[in-house]
């Protein structure tokens, strides 16, 4: 599938009719939503044939994106009910099929190394402090290839630290920088629409056994607060 | 829900040991046809649990579907089985694949604390209390 064609199909899904703030919920837009897994999908063969978790699925973007591109079984998880049947909805409508789980991540109990690759776009911490890092940190311990996540380019080194830190990854890397379009979704949202910086990380779990090798694309931004 | 998804779920609760396999209890299942990917089976098959699946196809009332003991991959893999109607293959890929639970619950083997599925989503929640 096009690039093109799948950002259209994305365009189309129901996103938060009514976000809850505590839980970060922030649509990820057709643009993000369909970089990612093409990204993962035609640079690393991480999406087709594979099984795929979207953490913190939401409505089902990123899960239904994998879905459309061919990823063999797809898992939602979530901690929202509401969310949960709306990602439902948004599969059954692409005749997707994509298997949904209702759980918190710090609770989620995982056996075995079922899941080849965890995307997600993870609460960025601002609510609750450190729920990013326990996405991660739970996404390194379920996939076998690869875990594909969302970060503001601004906490760019905190990320690459924090991760280094607390989740033991064998590689972890910037692929791009992304522009999230963020519609004003709350109250407290002073502007319309503001354009937030975010990467594109793609982190390798240790049992692969790789070099440990950890490095940032240079170019503009590279590493620096934006 | 499929049993695919069983296969990997454990329970968390407070004073669960392994928390696995979760015991299905089902009301309400349903078959949706997927495509047959033998390559997918193979890749998937080592890291599948069996006994949790067989005793998974026990709780839906299908005791013929799987044999006690996992076939041998030869005989799973074997040429053309994929295209045999009732071959080993086809009955791990529907089991695993094609089998929806909609309505039932998942049981902790240690603790026996229930997690229900509801339209198809198991509700793994826990209270604070038993975290």
């Amino acid at each position: 599938m096009k690039l093109k064609q799948l950002e259209g199909l994305l365009g189309g899904l129901t996103q938060f009719p009514d976000p809850k703030v505590e839980l970060e919920q922030y649509p990820t837009g057709p643009h993000i939503a369909s970089r990612m897994p093409y990204t993962a999908e035609n640079s690393f063969d991480d999406i087709t044939g594979k099984v795929v978790a979207d953490f913190g699925c939401g409505c089902g973007t990123l899960a239904v994106a994998s879905a459309l591109l061919d990823a063999e079984r797809v898992l939602g998880i979530d901690i929202d009910p509401q969310s949960l049947e709306l990602a439902q909805e948004n599969a059954a409508d692409l005749e997707l099929d994509i298997d949904l789980v209702w759980s918190d991540m710090k609770n989620l109990n995982l056996k075995g190394i079922h899941v080849d690759t965890v995307v997600m776009n993870p609460p960025f911490g601002a609510r609750r402090k450190g729920a990013d890092m326990e996405f991660l940190s739970m996404g390194l311990k379920v996939a076998s290839q690869a875990v594909y996540s969302l970060h503001k380019t601004s906490t760019r080194e905190h990320i690459m630290k924090a991760a280094l830190r607390g989740c033991n990854p064998c590689s972890a890397e910037v692929l791009c920088e992304l522009r999230y379009d963020l519609p004003q979704t709350y109250k407290f949202h002073k502007k319309k629409e503001v354009n937030i910086a975010v990467d594109l990380w793609r982190f390798v779990p240790n049992a692969q056994q790789q070099q440990l090798a950890c490095y940032a694309p240079s170019g503009p931004g590279d590493g620096t607060a934006t | 829900m499929r049993l695919l998804t069983h296969n990997m779920l454990a329970s968390n609760v407070r004073g669960a040991t392994t928390g696995y396999p979760l015991t299905l209890e089902v009301t309400k299942w349903c078959t949706k046809e997927v495509e047959l990917n033998a390559d997918f089976i193979r890749g998937l098959l080592p890291k599948i649990d069996w006994r949790a699946l067989v005793a998974a196809t026990r709780a839906l009332g299908l005791p013929e579907l799987l044999p006690e003991d996992q076939p041998p991959e030869e005989e799973i893999f074997a040429e053309g089985a994929a295209d045999v109607e009732g071959s080993a293959i086809r009955r791990i890929h529907h089991a695993l694949l094609e089998v929806h639970v909609q309505e039932g619950s998942l049981v902790c083997p240690d603790t026996s604390r229930c997690f229900p599925i509801n339209k198809g989503i198991p509700n793994m929640m826990l209270h604070e209390d038993e975290v």
